[in-house]
């Protein structure tokens, strides 16, 4: 791929600077796929329906129901025409109104996303924290009984489905020792207890300076949280364990051993210093994958972020809500996606 | 023939045929997997998954959909029902054991459908190259950077609800990764000095595609499958979970897990169990792929 582009691109811009080229490009391939995106979506949306009028107006309409509703959804015009009014409209942050509550979708997107993106950045948070320093002793200590626990935990954690073991740590640390909060994202007392500053209820709750809605909200958050943050854990883990072994079979650090440098430094301020670039990558990934994967758990503890909202939408049949959701969920992945290969392009001179 | 000199035939270094070879290529490969403890258990496990699913009828202690409402809720170790009834007095035993069939319906479905997919698009881009090379490469990384679950959801949604259909839309979300190796391995078949002699002989693109270049994208494409089935099989009962997948009251391990759900405080069995086969077998598949990449390719190991 990256071949294609050089060849291509370089041709016609042989004069313009690397770095604006490498800006055109990655613009470019944005726009590209995210005008993918909007291509499946609306096929998904406007072109498999067997009849899209029918899904919005119900079976008992009258006939100029019907047609009003078809000649809004502009049905009477070209497909690429209907094509080109649906990427205008997502432009202007236009995905159509809710069939269920007849607000706007980007409304309701906006008022559930900042739950998704609390619970994801914590797990991201706890991911890194244990994860990163997990796969680099498992490396130090190859073969040791620490390599050996971070590789059944990765293996568990790639083959454990995630609305199940929410649902057991439900049962154990909330039905069982009660340590944690149940489903929700506080307890029933404390709900609009604090103003919405930020959607993010444990900041809201810090500003106002009302810890006993802090503790509450943590309560509940901690359990799911740590639960992504397992999942990104067993990935993060073996992504930095391969990068580090990679880099302890180098010779710069044979050569730093024998000068008598003390394994800790050769360790982090050798070896660690040159994966963090690929680490920030893999992280920017792996957050990616938890705002998806939250889905199912947010399902598990009743977590009004944006998953929630898209499986609601979809059990009631309110297409323009699952479309907008997914639209929403696409761009964020695809940003994060270009993002941690923008990363590596930018910071690391071998990529070049 | 004594074992022995079988052992030695297939062990030989000078093969005298090219089945000889071939066979003899398998034996050893089969050897160095063997060695593989873990890989050899989650081997295991899915043979007898398949014997399991193979012989429900004769396994079953119950009819998985017969319902008795008098003994409803029934916990582990009941009289006749080893792990319980759900909700609707079902056996979860019999159920569990008819669901591994849907579990083979779905795994060898995809199995089926996203590698083919993959396969066409990578070694039709790979060989072809040039424009087709650019625009497949690009519809590939596009798909590639979708994410999965919700773009599978969204499918669903269109298709209706339903196991085919979250056939269906886990493969269309699962099939780049394959087109990427795919066109990969093809890049580097392509310029070798054989293929330029068949194309000398006049063999046209079909028939090398096929013939020649399908035959070495396999092993790394088994590989790549196996590693994805326990993400597949994950993905199919997140769909079930979500109501999605397959409907009751079939005795899917997803959807059990959804039922099971709404009594998990008081009745955690009705739940547990379907999930602890569902961990069962992506575990199996995982150790099953890892031991494979150690055969078939070496390279990508650390």
């Amino acid at each position: 791929m990256a071949l294609i582009e050089d060849n291509g691109k370089g041709r016609a811009r042989a004069s313009l600077p690397p770095w604006i080229q490498t800006a055109f490009l990655t613009i470019g391939s944005i726009a590209m796929t995210m005008l993918g995106l909007l291509f499946v979506t609306f096929i998904i949306g406007r072109v498999m329906p067997i009849d899209p009028v029918l899904a919005i107006v119900g079976e008992r309409a009258s006939q100029s129901t019907y047609d009003a509703v078809f000649l809004e959804l502009g049905l009477d015009k070209p497909l690429i025409v209907q094509f080109a009014y649906y990427i205008w409209d997502v432009l202007h942050l236009d995905f159509g109104t809710s069939l269920l509550n007849a607000r706007p979708v980007a409304e309701d997107i906006a008022r559930v996303f900042p739950a998704t993106l609390e619970l994801a950045t914590l797990g991201i948070f706890f991911g890194i924290v244990f994860g990163v320093p997990l796969g680099v002793v498992a490396a130090a200590r190859k073969g040791s009984w620490i390599d050996q626990l971070a590789r059944v935990l990765a293996l568990v954690g790639y083959s454990m489905p995630i609305f199940w073991l929410g649902l057991m740590g439900l049962l154990i640390f909330y039905g069982i020792l009660g340590w944690v909060g149940g489903p929700g994202r506080v307890g029933i007392f404390y709900v609009d207890v604090v103003p919405s500053v930020t959607g993010l209820i444990l900041v809201d709750a810090a500003l106002d300076g009302n810890w006993d809605v802090f503790k509450d909200a943590f309560s509940h958050i901690i359990l799911p949280a740590s639960l992504l943050g397992y999942y990104s854990l067993a990935y993060i883990s073996r992504m930095t364990r391969s990068f580090m072994l990679e880099q302890l079979s180098a010779e710069y650090i044979t050569t730093a051993r024998v000068k008598g440098m003390s394994e800790w430094d050769v360790i982090w301020k050798h070896a660690f210093r040159n994966i963090r670039v690929q680490l920030i990558t893999v992280i920017a990934l792996s957050y990616a994958t938890l705002l998806e994967g939250s889905v199912l758990t947010e399902i598990i503890f009743s977590w009004p972020g944006i998953g929630s909202y898209i499986t609601t939408a979809l059990l009631s049949a309110d297409m323009n809500a699952v479309l907008g959701g997914t639209v929403v969920v696409g761009l964020i992945f695809i940003l994060l996606n270009i993002f941690s290969d923008l990363l590596y392009k930018v910071f690391d001179p071998r990529a070049k | 023939m004594a074992e022995q000199t079988l052992r030695e035939w297939l062990l030989t270094d000078t093969p005298t045929s090219r089945r000889h070879a071939k066979v003899s290529a398998f034996y050893q490969g089969w050897l160095s997997f063997r060695a593989n403890t873990m890989a050899m258990i989650g081997l295991g496990i899915l043979l007898a998954l398949v014997l399991i699913a193979a012989a429900a009828p004769f396994l079953a202690p119950h009819d998985p959909f017969a319902q008795d409402l008098g003994n409803r809720l029934a916990p582990l170790g009941a009289e006749g029902h080893i792990f319980g009834t759900d909700s609707l007095g079902r056996d979860i035993l019999s159920r569990l054991i008819y669901g591994a069939r849907i579990t083979l319906y779905i795994v060898a479905l995809v199995a089926l459908i996203a590698p083919v997919v993959g396969l066409l698009m990578g070694t039709v881009s790979g060989y072809v190259g040039g424009w087709v090379d650019i625009v497949l490469m690009r519809i590939t990384d596009i798909f590639l950077a979708f994410p999965r679950l919700v773009l599978a959801l969204a499918f669903v949604a269109a298709l209706g609800a339903g196991i085919e259909n979250a056939v269906i839309a886990i493969s269309l979300t699962a099939w780049p990764p394959y087109a990427r190796i795919a066109r990969a391995e093809t890049l580097t078949i392509r310029s070798s000095d054989y293929i330029s002699a068949i194309q000398l002989q006049g063999a046209g693109g079909l028939r090398i595609i096929t013939k020649h270049i399908w035959p070495l994208c396999i092993s790394s494409l088994i590989v790549r499958v196996t590693l994805d089935m326990a993400g597949i099989i994950l993905a199919a009962a997140g769909l079930g979970f979500l109501g999605l997948g397959a409907q009751p009251p079939s005795p899917e391990w997803g959807a059990m897990i959804s039922e099971g759900r709404r009594f998990i405080l008081d009745h955690w069995w009705v739940a547990t169990m379907p999930g602890l086969a569902i961990f069962t077998v992506s575990l199996a598949f995982n150790l099953l792929g890892d031991g494979l990449r150690d055969v078939l390719d070496p390279k990508a190991g650390e």
